[in-house]
């Protein structure tokens, strides 16, 4: 098992499955560590935001861990070019405001916009692997670094986050959706990189590298 | 863009794969997270783990499956097999899984489906559901439990109704009476489930030739297609039956160059 190497703090806030996602991290070379602790977050030199499941349970999940300020501040940081931070899936759609899955709950509301349902005519959840498409502009985005021009990645959700200026890359799945967001230093994927084969691995080894620099 | 998922399935028993592997470079062929690292390597899009093992002190083995897994693939995996509660289901899910697959228990207690998806979300939910054909079941097709050894007098698609509105993220269908005889998927069950539900659907159950699975792929509402025996005896590797989908008209993930 890899240790050393830079040390990213993966929220553990009682949601789902984050062994993949730590170890996926620890693959390509970061010190990850599952942690609830606000002193572990503040000293890490990077932060991820998983999630899975309804955006309420998560947002409330998230504050019966103590934790919505502590993200919010991460994010906001990134977003500042401050020290990296990665949404994966709910993870990203957290990062907004609110969203139709769940009309009580609060996101952090670091990004602007609200999450929507999948469109009319396909099968909600998307659960498969789709081709990313990088939005003009974005294609050199450090996040898809030694990708490919087609990468394939594995996307599991019944709701997308806003294509705006924000967004880096997206995919087809009845209509044109956000599949990655990126605001300096803060990068999040609506697909997920710790279950996407040796492009998934890339994409963290990107946001290792980056917070590393 | 709808693309069809391939995904191999792998029988384990007391830790170690069984329904005869047959590889040439495998270190220990019986070692599932070997032929899951090889099978990603292929390009499977997702893999089954079915846990056959029968003596309970034996299934903690499974647990120690999926961590390895989890250390070694990183593609989506489900775990089946003997799943009867919540807290059965968020072992496998803590040690790495993505999905828990529920059969037998749930036919007998559909409230665990309601429960899993209350605890942690459909998209961890799938609902095996094996099924025969049945001149008793209002759809033709009865779902059979015990590895499809026992008659439950529960209409297949009236079942998957159920499970979906309780809360099932995806169905993956057996059809036992073509299960191991290679003759090719049940279509007409296939197509009685796709029809009446709409959360993905993963067709299972015969599949011998490589033409078996386009004939499933091409089926509206099927999502994914699995197999298992082709690709264990190595008669064709999953590489193979991406090229042979997509030379058909399937859209699928190209395997990894």
């Amino acid at each position: 098992m890899t240790r050393g190497g830079p040390s990213v703090a993966v929220l553990d806030y009682g949601i789902g499955n984050l062994r993949s996602a730590q170890k996926a991290l620890q693959r390509v070379g970061a010190d990850a560590r599952l942690t609830a602790d606000p002193t572990d977050i503040a000293a890490a030199d990077g932060v991820v935001l998983p999630g899975v499941g309804a955006f309420g349970r998560c947002s409330q999940a998230l504050e019966a861990s103590g934790l919505t300020e502590v993200a919010r501040a991460a994010a906001l940081d990134a977003g500042a070019g401050g020290r990296p931070f990665l949404g994966i899936c709910v993870g990203l759609q957290l990062l907004f405001a609110a969203s139709e899955e769940s009309p009580g709950s609060a996101g952090l509301g670091v990004l602007e916009g609200t999450v929507a349902l999948l469109p009319e005519g396909v099968k909600r959840p998307q659960m498969q692997w789709n081709r990313l498409d990088h939005e003009s502009g974005h294609a050199g985005h450090p996040m898809f670094a030694e990708l490919g021009d087609e990468p394939w990645v594995y996307f599991v959700h019944s709701y997308s986050a806003p294509v705006d200026g924000d967004t880096v890359a997206t995919c087809e799945y009845g209509g044109t959706l956000c599949a990655a967001v990126a605001r300096g230093s803060l990068w999040a994927t609506q697909f997920h990189p710790e279950k996407s084969g040796d492009t998934g691995l890339a994409v963290l080894g990107n946001f290792v590298a980056a917070v590393a620099a | 863009m709808h693309t069809v998922r391939v995904i191999p399935c792998l029988d384990v028993d007391g830790g170690r794969v069984v329904k005869g592997v047959n590889f040439v470079g495998l270190r220990d062929a019986g070692d599932p997270v070997e032929l899951a690292a090889r099978y990603d390597r292929e390009g499977a899009d997702e893999l089954v783990f079915l846990d056959i093992t029968a003596s309970s002190d034996a299934r903690d083995t499974i647990l120690e499956v999926v961590r390895r897994t989890a250390e070694e693939v990183f593609i989506p995996f489900t775990v089946g097999g003997g799943v009867r509660s919540v807290e059965d289901a968020r072992g496998i899910l803590r040690a790495g899984a993505d999905k828990v697959s529920v059969n037998t228990a749930a036919a007998e207690r559909p409230e665990l489906v309601t429960e899993l998806a209350a605890e942690f979300g459909s998209q961890c939910v799938v609902v095996a559901i094996d099924a025969r054909r049945s001149e008793s079941a209002p759809s033709g097709f009865e779902v059979f439990t015990h590895g499809g050894r026992t008659p439950t007098g529960r209409d297949a698609v009236a079942w998957a109704v159920e499970a979906e509105q309780r809360g099932a993220g995806e169905f993956l269908q057996t059809s036992m009476d073509r299960d191991g005889t290679r003759d090719g998927f049940d279509l007409e069950m296939l197509s009685a489930i796709g029809v009446a539900t709409a959360v993905p659907l993963v067709a299972s159950g015969g599949v011998g030739t490589l033409d078996h699975l386009v004939d499933g792929a091409r089926l509206g509402g099927v999502d994914a297609v699995l197999a298992a025996s082709i690709f264990h005896f190595g008669e064709h590797s999953v590489a193979e039956a991406k090229a042979h989908l997509a030379a058909a008209g399937v859209v699928v993930r190209p395997a990894a160059g």
